[in-house]
């Protein structure tokens, strides 16, 4: 056994966080959290150059051909940076479902174009202010076209193509289809969110062509094995930023003075510091599973990766909160960057699924591995 | 990141696995899981039982794997002691007597000792022949440890001790103990300690059972009224002691991040096994978000002792950061107990262990677990000890730093 990333993954990680605090810096954030452009397109091309993009795609799809593990040292880089690209939606969830499911012609028409940062992917699941379940898809699939709304869908906006939860009768059962957002019958409108550094977008499907990903039968658990294998990756993004977050509440703590001491030498304080760092350490912990069982595609994996995605999402919303706390007064206004974290941190907490949720079905898997 | 079994690893958890069928008893169900964990805690026989495995068990060179070959261990790195206790957990093994003598009385010696001491004590420790304790807390020194004030005062070449300790796991069975004293009271409070082991079995050595808020009696308040101590068990220099004390301290931060008592597994039996006002308690959201905290919690510790594993066995020396193993246990056995508890509602107070679920595992946690948080280190030293040396925050205000020890400020006693 040997619970840690390699040496050479760790001079991966060292790599992406020295490109990434050039390219990814505040300031640069801060241009797509104005509204300069939905993305950074700069960093994005800049991240294919590096071959980010095909990390986890195999070298016949044009992909590096490396592996989970080092996708996930990524994912906790461009956490930690913040990096403004549509890289997620992409990877951890347009790319993972043609991995899963695609056809060998569906493979090759897309992968590629990924890898090379061509193409940009995304995963319209969402139908509005609820949760998601099979029984609730409304969006529908009939003789190769879609009809239906998806709101809100992350980098729906700037996509060129969406993995489509659709069903085929009203209540029936829901799969994945493939749709072109060139093509026709596509309405998009972009959607505000509480995080402006993650594009959204509202999906009008009006009969618009659309291709099976995987058999019609595949249905929802591919859905649901898809939302797991993209709750690990997402877990390591929430990891940087929960690490960040910390950060940045240490830096200040150790910098202010009040009634003549740091306040970093406040019980207080130094205890706040403390539990954020516990919260960090475990979700850490539990990601570094998810990895595992993610890179091995174990028979663990929707155990671990619900565990790694309810720590994650906790610990990264508790530091991003407290960090605020830890501020004061400064950490609530929008010069600081301790408000970009706190929106990130709510944001990627609901985008596969709230925490609330993945606790019930943690619970529903353990009571079926203990049956 | 592996979890699979090296070669080596694999070859090892065979030899583990058939050792273990063929000298320890499986376990039947959650209840010796938890028995288990407290096996032996109380009651001579259990005692005389837990020493004749330890024996067996150091015999077949299971009993302390990383520790060098000539004290009796077979110099395995960590990763081996991981896969023991893996196999060891399914069956009823009694712990609990030798745990602070290997994991911190022999550590301390195997860094302060000479090697002559070592080969003289650390066989007869490893199979249960000589059981140890650690003489640290004091009533007036508990998490401020370093104000404690049992003196030793040298004569010849013997200390003579006059003071008392108290919170003594096992001092009513214990061989041999290590001590911390105050030698120098002229000088500021860390400065003035050295530390010695001793026997139990000194004259001048009093020992009182503590009768704990369960009923138990774990601890003890020693007494000691002109004990003599060759200045040979000395460790470490004179007025050096709080430098060693603080060695055994961060294996005990190692050692005791293990829950005891129910945990995840007992609690998540006994939801699926009770009714609530609206059906089964596993099928209550309310219950089912508790649940998933807690295996959350369970799994992050375990999975960060298997961190710190691989990084003691990179070579690196266990650190501040396995404070959170217990910061988080301990809390979360309290918690787990009352949340059982409630899911009994009015029954929930039964401890009549033929009554209660689990044979009153539960009840009982809920006496014994305050305990938990405040033994090895209160959860706010724990607090502290994370965010000066892991996060490197500036220390407390510390009013008594530049004062000798005699002429610290005392509350009337």
């Amino acid at each position: 056994m040997n619970f840690d990333f390699s040496p050479d993954q760790r001079s991966l990680r060292d790599q992406a966080r020295k490109f990434l605090a050039e390219h990814a810096s505040s300031a640069r954030v801060r241009r797509i959290l104005e509204g300069a452009a939905p993305y950074d397109a700069e960093l994005w091309r800049g991240m294919a150059e590096m071959g980010w993009m095909g990390t986890a795609i195999p070298e016949t799809h044009g992909g590096a051909g490396f592996g989970y593990l080092e996708l996930c040292v990524l994912a906790e880089e461009l956490g930690r940076s913040l990096a403004p690209t549509p890289f997620s939606s992409t990877i951890y969830l347009a790319a993972e479902a043609l991995l899963l499911a695609g056809s060998p012609a569906q493979k090759k028409r897309w992968l590629p174009r990924i890898a090379q940062g061509e193409a940009i992917g995304c995963f319209a699941l969402a139908e509005g202010p609820q949760v998601a379940t099979p029984g609730n898809i409304t969006t529908r699939a009939d003789g190769g076209r879609v009809s239906g709304t998806k709101i809100p869908v992350m980098d729906g906006d700037v996509a060129d193509f969406a993995v489509v939860v659709a069903s085929e009768t009203a209540g029936g059962p829901a799969g994945l289809f493939l749709v072109d957002l060139k093509g026709l019958g596509v309405a998009r409108t972009h959607v505000t969110t509480v995080d402006p550094t993650r594009s959204h977008a509202r999906l009008v499907f009006d009969s618009a062509a659309a291709e099976p990903l995987g058999a019609p039968s595949a249905g929802w658990p591919l859905v649901e094995r898809l939302l797991d294998r993209a709750a690990v990756l997402v877990a390591f993004e929430q990891l940087g930023g929960a690490q960040a977050a910390l950060d940045m509440a240490r830096e200040c703590a150790l910098g202010r003075f009040a009634f003549g001491r740091q306040i970093a030498s406040f019980q207080a304080i130094k205890h706040k510091l403390a539990d954020m760092y516990v919260a960090v350490e475990l979700a850490r912990s539990n990601a570094y599973y998810g990895a595992w069982a993610l890179s091995k595609d174990a028979p663990e994996l929707p155990v671990a990766a619900a565990t790694a995605r309810v720590a994650a999402s906790e610990a990264y919303y508790q530091n991003a909160k407290e960090n605020i706390q830890v501020h004061g007064g400064m950490g609530f206004t929008w010069e600081f960057d301790c408000h970009l974290h706190y929106r990130r941190a709510k944001l990627t907490a609901l985008m596969l699924g709230s925490a609330r949720r993945w606790k019930d079905l943690l619970v529903t898997r353990l009571q079926a591995g203990a049956a | 990141m592996d979890f699979d079994d090296t070669r080596e690893e694999a070859a090892f958890r065979a030899e583990a696995r058939q050792w273990l069928g063929a000298n320890a008893e499986t376990k039947s169900g959650a209840f010796e899981t938890w028995q288990s964990r407290y096996s032996g805690r109380d009651g001579y026989d259990g005692f005389e039982r837990a020493k004749a495995f330890q024996h067996k068990k150091a015999e077949a060179g299971f009993a302390a794997l990383h520790w060098p070959v000539e004290s009796g261990g077979r110099a395995l790195s960590p990763i081996y002691q991981v896969i023991y206790s893996q196999e060891e957990s399914r069956y009823l093994v009694p712990r609990g007597y030798f745990e602070i003598g290997l994991g911190m009385c022999m550590p301390t010696l195997f860094t302060y000792g000479t090697d002559a001491q070592k080969r003289r004590y650390a066989p007869a420790a490893l199979c249960g022949d000589e059981v140890w304790c650690q003489l640290f807390s004091e009533p007036g020194a508990g998490s401020d440890l370093a104000g404690l004030r049992t003196r030793a005062q040298r004569d010849g070449d013997e200390w003579v001790i006059n003071g008392q300790k108290i919170w003594t796991s096992g001092a009513h069975w214990a061989d041999w103990g290590i001590l911390v004293a105050r030698s120098d009271p002229k000088t500021v409070k860390h400065k003035g300690l050295t530390f010695f082991f001793l026997s139990m079995k000194s004259p001048g050595i009093e020992t009182r059972r503590i009768k704990q808020i369960s009923g138990a009696s774990h601890f003890n308040e020693v007494y000691f009224t002109d004990v003599r101590i060759p200045d040979s068990q000395r460790l470490g220099a004179v007025g050096a002691g709080w430098g060693v004390a603080i060695t055994t301290l961060m294996n005990e931060r190692l050692a005791s991040g293990d829950l005891r008592g129910p945990d995840f597994e007992e609690i998540f039996g006994l939801a699926r096994s009770v009714s609530l006002e609206d059906g089964p308690a596993i099928a209550n959201a309310a219950v089912r978000e508790r649940l998933a905290d807690l295996y959350v919690k369970t799994q992050g510790v375990r999975l960060t002792r298997f961190r710190t594993m691989t990084a003691l066995s990179r070579g690196e020396t266990p650190g501040p950061e396995n404070s959170i193993g217990k910061l988080v246990n301990a809390p979360k056995a309290q918690e787990i107990a009352s949340f059982a508890m409630d899911l009994l509602d009015m029954g929930g107070v039964i401890m009549d262990k033929d009554t209660a679920p689990l044979r009153a595992a539960f009840q009982e946690s809920l006496l014994t677990s305050p305990g938990g948080r405040i033994a090895a280190g209160t959860d706010e030293i724990l607090r502290n000890i994370i965010a000066e040396r892991v996060l490197g925050l500036p220390q407390d205000v510390r009013v008594d730093r530049d004062l000798p020890f005699d002429q610290l400020p005392t509350g009337a006693r």
